[in-house]
């Protein structure tokens, strides 16, 4: 690990003038993320701003929903007891991620703001131009299976690889930021962005803004939910494919759909199309599977991860089917009745 | 500003408070010194393992304030004037409780043949503790779930949780 200037502010306000415009330096949370990047060169801050007492640690109503501190740990949101009856599917997400010990220290910030888990940008002896811009990018033609099968561009086909992100792009959470420029809100589907040509940022956050907290909106879904996560073991892995899926029934025909994957694009991957066609239809395998097509018409398959793509489909169909049946959502336990 | 370390590169280290095992210890501190490394290095606590030093194993597991944590992807300085626990503190948790020796989790990881090279089990021993103080898993399969971020590479798996099930039969953890 490099050496660094370290510093502990009180307040939002003295963080945010404690990083300044200085691009080397970080604000630091749960440390879960950054520490480990650190220990791989891959992040060498000049100086850490430890955000860790900053008055964001509370879960408080609002508007009808919920406004979540950033340094409320990933573990106390998914034992909330209203996140659990209001918002399960972020509970269900949020534990389906990581391990407990890591859930106990990573932060709501932290965690929308992890970087991917690519194996070439965490090795800097390789060429990536998310980590170094210019570079080239050594998982296009190289390793990648974990890699994207949506929205990628020829620069960089890395994915996200939060849990906790994809259940709340299919429940329209807001990030609430402050910077030198003031306050303002992003929607989640804005937050993180395509690599196109410009990898190296994995959101639209402005230099020297930092996340205050998440607003989840007034609507829940709290019968008809599934957070399914697929992933070469049953725990503390990442994603290979994961489907946040979300419905409200009228007997057997949806009213409203939701759905977000995660593990296949640079971003919790929503497609409103794909959701507006499921509106109006039986809840039937059918028109899951329609859905699924749609989503997966513009897939594009790299030289290892093209089994990614029909993983993909038979996750969303099952997700789907999952909400429908309101099967239960405990780690330990997600059979369909 | 509570702290500040100086200018950005100087070599100046941060003087902190940690109750570590019942102890109050006033330690200096280089700021990039994860509290893995302070304990073992610096305070010869050298229970608390280092398996992979990335967050992937679990040997690194303390208690902070009574919550389980991998000790190698959390920074010394962040934890000022926290309580640590770490293997060697916990037979000294049961003593203040007027108990054996041993914690009842130590105990029955003996009881039940919880090991076989024993490098994981400091941090199984006290992720067992933190498991147990948050009262989240109930069953069997529930345990094993809330057990995943420690690896046991004799797989030593099924012991160690019937080693956790038996001590909350008996009423939990402490
Ligand atoms: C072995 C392992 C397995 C994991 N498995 C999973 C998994 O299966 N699913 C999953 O979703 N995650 C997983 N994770 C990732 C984990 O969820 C993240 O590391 C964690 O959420 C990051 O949160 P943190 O508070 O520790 O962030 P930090 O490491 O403190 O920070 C991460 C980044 O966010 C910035 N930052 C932090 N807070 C703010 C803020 N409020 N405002 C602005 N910037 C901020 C920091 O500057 C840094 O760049 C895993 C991690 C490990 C080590
Ligand atoms: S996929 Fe992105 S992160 Fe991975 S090597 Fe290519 S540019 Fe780097
Ligand atoms: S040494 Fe900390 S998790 Fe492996
Ligand atoms: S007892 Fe050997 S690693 Fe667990």
């Amino acid at each position: 690990m490099n050496r660094f200037d370290y510093v502990r502010p009180n307040t939002v306000a003295e963080a945010v003038q404690a990083l300044g415009a200085d691009p080397a330096a970080r604000f630091i949370a749960g440390g879960t993320n950054l520490i480990d990047l650190m220990k791989y060169d891959v992040e060498r801050p000049g100086r850490l701003v430890d955000i860790t007492r900053l008055p964001l640690r509370d879960i408080e109503e609002r508007d009808g929903g919920l406004r979540i501190g950033a340094l409320v740990t990933n573990a106390t949101v998914a034992y909330d007891s209203a996140v659990k009856e209001r918002y399960p599917l972020l509970s269900s997400a949020i534990l389906a991620g990581a391990s407990a010990q890591l859930r106990n220290a990573a932060s709501t910030g932290g965690n929308l703001l992890q970087r991917t888990r690519c194996y070439y940008f965490y090795d800097t002896a390789t060429p990536c131009n998310k980590r170094e811009p210019g570079t080239g990018c050594s998982a296009i033609g190289g390793v990648n299976r974990i890699h994207a099968i949506l929205g990628a561009s020829e620069h960089c086909i890395a994915t996200h690889p939060s849990d906790m992100a994809v259940a709340l792009a299919a429940l329209e959470a807001v990030v609430q930021v402050s910077g030198p420029n003031g306050d303002r809100a992003i929607p989640i589907a804005e937050f993180h962005r395509l690599p196109g040509d410009d990898p190296a940022k994995d959101t639209n956050l402005a230099p020297g803004e930092i996340i205050v907290a998440v607003d989840l909106p007034a609507k829940s879904f709290t019968t008809n939910f599934t957070y399914l996560k697929l992933r070469d073991r049953l725990s503390y892995a990442f994603a290979l494919v994961s489907v946040a899926a979300a419905l409200e029934l009228d007997g057997q025909t949806i009213r409203t759909a939701r759905l977000a994957l995660g593990g296949v694009a640079h971003k919790p991957w929503r497609n409103t199309e794909a959701e507006a066609l499921l509106q109006g239809e039986p809840a039937t395998r059918e028109t899951f599977a329609a859905a699924a097509d749609l989503i997966l018409r513009e897939a594009k398959p790299q030289s290892t991860n093209g089994f990614k793509i029909e993983l993909a489909r038979r996750a969303i169909v099952r997700g789907l089917e999952q909400a429908a049946a309101g099967t239960p959502q405990s780690q330990s336990d997600k059979r369909i009745q | 500003m509570l702290i500040d370390s100086g200018s950005p590169g100087a070599a100046g280290t941060i003087g902190i408070s940690l109750t570590i095992n019942g102890e109050r210890r006033n330690i200096q501190v280089a700021p990039w010194t994860t509290l893995l490394d302070l304990l073992r290095e610096r305070l010869d606590l050298t229970g608390t393992k280092k398996g992979c030093d990335h967050g992937q194993c679990g040997a690194c597991t303390v208690l902070v304030d009574g919550t389980r944590i991998n000790s190698c992807l959390t920074l010394a300085v962040m934890k000022d004037g926290a309580e640590i626990t770490t293997v060697e503190g916990l037979a000294s948790l049961a003593a203040r409780e007027g108990k054996n020796s041993l914690h009842p989790i130590q105990e029955a990881f003996v009881e039940h043949d919880a090991f076989q090279c024993g490098y994981c089990t400091p941090g199984q021993l006290c992720s067992s503790v933190g498991l147990m103080n948050e009262g989240h898993a109930h069953s069997r399969d529930e345990i094993r779930e809330a057990m995943s971020g420690n690896i046991c590479r004799c797989g030593a798996y099924t012991n160690i949780v019937d080693a956790i099930e038996d001590v909350m039969q008996q009423g939990g953890a402490r």
